[in-house]
């Protein structure tokens, strides 16, 4: 699969020298010019690379923008202020900034879902897909931590807000909770002193998420890329080279995402935050509704479905980490949900209680909004804990193809399990 | 509703519709309600959209005249005025108007330690009447005058739309580049004083209004009917409560938003730009993937 033989042969004296010393250029050639993808990935694969790019473009507008950045609390409202209105493109800096990060959310979550849909989770990816839950987690707590720093209502309230959700372990051991929460704050209230060392943090994550995607391609690259069949790479005609095949598709995916992240950017800067954050803080006033950016939306409206307050912080976190636990949830005998028959409707339906989730999240808690929220987040869990291994142990998957070219040629399929070699291994280019 | 409606034709059938398929939302609330608010045509809103000169300046007249006697707007300086996409007073005139401007700037230490107050310059920022907050919730009956530097954005208007509509609500707003909720509220609130309805309890002090939260607000009616001031011959629009409430709103909108024209300009660039290459690169790929069959 991915342990092909290198094909590297240094073309200059100075590329020899390098080789025999620190084969950054060799690696470089096998992972990312000559590395086997399968040559069936739809466009859903292409988000990986827009993921790495979104990271890049958090990491070099962040940069910048912490150069005018004021981290006090009777100056980072006027400092974001003073980007937007006074430094050289501050406008525009400030803008691709704060939509990067819903753009970097609108990624994750296609990839995410892609993993779920293609199986891409199952052995031998369970600890890429692990990695990718980490790097989930990391990049909402720098998400959190960044809409703290312009200091607007909604940051001030929503750093209340979810900070004081620690205050529940006191249920656990009395005062052990609001010592938590003391200690994140670096005092007795939300303050300057908190919102300084969530910028710390906010500047210190996105380098901690860098590490773990490095990791995550490592791990993909020794197992290989998954694909919309679930099949593992067999014979050489079951894939292409990532350059120039895999990289010009990735490069049109990522010039039409950038087109939607422009578009929100230079037309709509103001369309995914909420006015209120143009309201300095004001910690005695509180704002009407108080509603996280639309990513945790959901989230929020699991933490509000659960009656007592620890148990919706529980459920607000096992949302996530139940994600680790689906590569030994999921007992199917094939990883593709397009050969599944049964589990493509339950797919299509924890999709749809994702999205009415969010949509219960921006409502306030009450009434009829209340009760749609717990049957979703019911359904969230049940979903992983019931749905994955029943489904999967009781459903007869269609049949598979043979192989990735079989498929790809449209060769009759055979039985789950018994794919035949393709045969000589051609390079896809003679057929 | 409002006497003021012109609406893009296609926003309007679209916006006709939402209503019909919406919550019938009440035209005037009848108490804690806030009536729904309509959707202006705003030179400054959708893609090709930029700040009328002609319109600030006037909307600047209407601030200086009638807000500023109560709000600050000292996120602007007065060099602001005088910038390509704004207003575009000339700079004599700005710095005439620094000069007797009624709010002076507090300054010092001077050479013997004291503080003075001394004439705004260019690069000063506009000062409303207050010192502070308390100075001006004394004076003010308990209610604080807001600085207008980013109302426009500090305020929108809410998606009403029941669920089974909120998607493709939400996606209008997007295709259509809706981003003036802003100013519809601002210019809503501006000509919403009304009667309080019968049996509505108005507190002491306070002023009906449709659109504002709870409907009470403890700002008078600032522009009233048939208009606040003299626009000049060469204005470009005759002086009503409507046509002031509408410049000054466009006004405050590229105080709070003083790059609009510049961010409006580059992404028709950045737009056609990016198409452009993304198509040549899905021809590139088709050439490419050609050769193997996918
Ligand atoms: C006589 C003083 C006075 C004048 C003149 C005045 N305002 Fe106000 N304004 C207030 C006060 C007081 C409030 C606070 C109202 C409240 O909180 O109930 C206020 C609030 C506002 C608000 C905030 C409403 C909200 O949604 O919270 C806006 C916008 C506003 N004024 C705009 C204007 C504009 C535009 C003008 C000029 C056309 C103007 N005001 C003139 C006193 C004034
Ligand atoms: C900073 C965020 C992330 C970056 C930069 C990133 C990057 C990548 C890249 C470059 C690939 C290969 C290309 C592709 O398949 O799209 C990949 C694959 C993968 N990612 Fe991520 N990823 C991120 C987050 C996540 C998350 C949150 C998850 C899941 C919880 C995840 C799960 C996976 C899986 C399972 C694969 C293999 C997919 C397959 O081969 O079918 N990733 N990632």
């Amino acid at each position: 699969m991915s342990n092909h033989a290198s094909t590297y042969e240094p073309k200059s004296a100075t590329a020899k020298w390098w080789d025999e010393r620190l084969p950054v250029p060799r690696m470089m050639h096998d992972q990312f010019v000559d590395f086997p993808t399968p040559r069936n990935l739809n466009y859903l694969w292409t988000f990986g690379g827009i993921l790495t790019f979104c990271l890049v473009a958090q990491l070099v507008t962040g940069i910048v923008l912490a150069m005018h950045y004021v981290p006090s609390a009777d100056d980072a409202f006027n400092s974001v202020d003073h980007i937007r209105r006074d430094v050289n493109y501050g406008w525009l800096l400030q803008s691709l900034h704060a939509t990067g990060s819903s753009m970097f959310f609108l990624a994750v979550y296609i990839h995410t879902f892609r993993g779920l849909y293609y199986g891409s989770y199952r052995a031998p990816r369970e600890i890429l897909w692990i990695l990718g839950v980490f790097i989930l987690l990391a990049m909402m707590a720098t998400a959190f931590l960044g809409y703290s720093l312009p200091w607007g209502q909604m940051s001030f309230w929503a750093v209340t807000v979810i900070t004081n959700l620690f205050s529940s372990l006191d249920a656990v051991i009395p005062g052990m909770g609001t010592g938590i929460v003391e200690w994140l704050w670096g005092g007795y209230a939300v303050s300057g002193t908190t919102l300084n060392r969530f910028f710390s943090l906010h500047y210190l994550l996105p380098f901690v998420i860098f590490g773990l995607v490095i990791l995550h391609i490592w791990a993909l690259h020794v197992a290989g890329q998954n694909n919309p069949t679930g099949l593992n790479i067999k014979t050489k005609s079951d894939s292409v080279p990532m350059y120039p095949y895999a990289v010009a598709k990735d490069a049109v995916a990522l010039f039409a995402f950038v087109f939607v992240f422009a578009w929100f950017v230079l037309f709509l800067p103001d369309y995914l935050g909420h006015a209120d954050n143009f309201i300095e803080a004001n910690p005695l006033v509180t704002p009407p509704h108080i509603v996280p950016e639309w990513y945790f939306l959901p989230f929020y409206a699991i933490l509000r479905a659960i009656p007592d307050k620890l148990g919706g912080v529980i459920a607000m976190f096992a949302a996530i980490a139940i994600l680790a636990f689906i590569p030994w949830l999921d007992r199917s005998p094939v990883r593709s949900t397009k050969y599944r028959p049964i589990y493509k409707w339950f797919f299509w339906l924890f999709l749809f209680s994702c999205l009415a989730l969010g949509y219960l999240g921006s409502k306030p808690a009450e009434g009829i909004y209340v009760f749609w929220a717990r049957i979703f987040t019911a359904y969230y869990f049940a979903h992983f804990l019931l749905v994955m291994p029943i489904v999967g142990s009781i459903e007869t998957p269609r049949k598979l193809p043979g192989s990735i070219t079989d498929a790809v040629l449209g060769k009759s399929p055979v039985r789950a399990g018994g794919g035949v070699p393709a045969g000589a291994a051609a390079a896809p280019e003679d057929r | 509703m409002t006497a003021y409606r012109t609406v893009v034709p296609l926003r309007s059938a679209l916006a006709a519709l939402a209503t019909l398929v919406c919550t019938g939302a009440p035209a005037i609330a009848a108490g804690g309600e806030v009536a729904h608010i309509d959707r202006h045509e705003w030179s400054f809103a959708g893609f090709g959209g930029q700040y009328d000169r002609n319109q600030l300046r006037r909307g600047f007249q209407v601030y200086k005249e009638v807000c500023a006697s109560c709000h600050a707007l000292e996120r602007v300086k007065f060099r602001n005025l005088v910038q390509k996409g704004g207003p575009e007073f000339d700079d004599e005139a700005v710095k005439a108007l620094a000069a007797e401007w009624p709010n002076q700037i507090s300054d010092g230490p001077n050479d013997e330690g004291a503080m003075f107050e001394r004439v705004p310059k260019l690069s000063d920022k506009i000062k409303g009447p207050y010192k502070n907050e308390q100075e001006a919730r004394s004076i003010q009956n308990g209610a604080y005058p807001p600085d207008l530097s980013l109302i426009t954005r500090a305020r929108s208007v809410h998606n009403e739309a029941s669920w089974y509509i909120h998607v493709p609500m939400m996606m209008r707003d997007i295709l259509t580049g809706y981003a003036e909720g802003g100013a519809d509220y601002m210019y809503a609130l501006l000509t919403g004083y009304k009667e309080a309805p019968e049996g509505f309890h108005l507190a002491e002090g306070m002023n009906y209004n449709a659109y504002f939260p709870g409907n009470q607000i403890a700002m008078i009616q600032p522009i009233p009917e048939g208009g606040a001031v003299e626009y000049q011959e060469n204005a470009g629009a005759k002086s009503s409560l409507e046509q002031n409430a509408k410049d000054v709103t466009a006004f405050l909108a590229w105080a709070a938003d003083p790059s609009l024209n510049e961010r409006k300009q580059l992404g028709w660039t950045v737009m056609l730009y990016l198409i452009i290459t993304t198509l040549l690169l899905y021809f590139a790929k088709k050439r490419i993937w050609s050769r193997v069959k996918h």
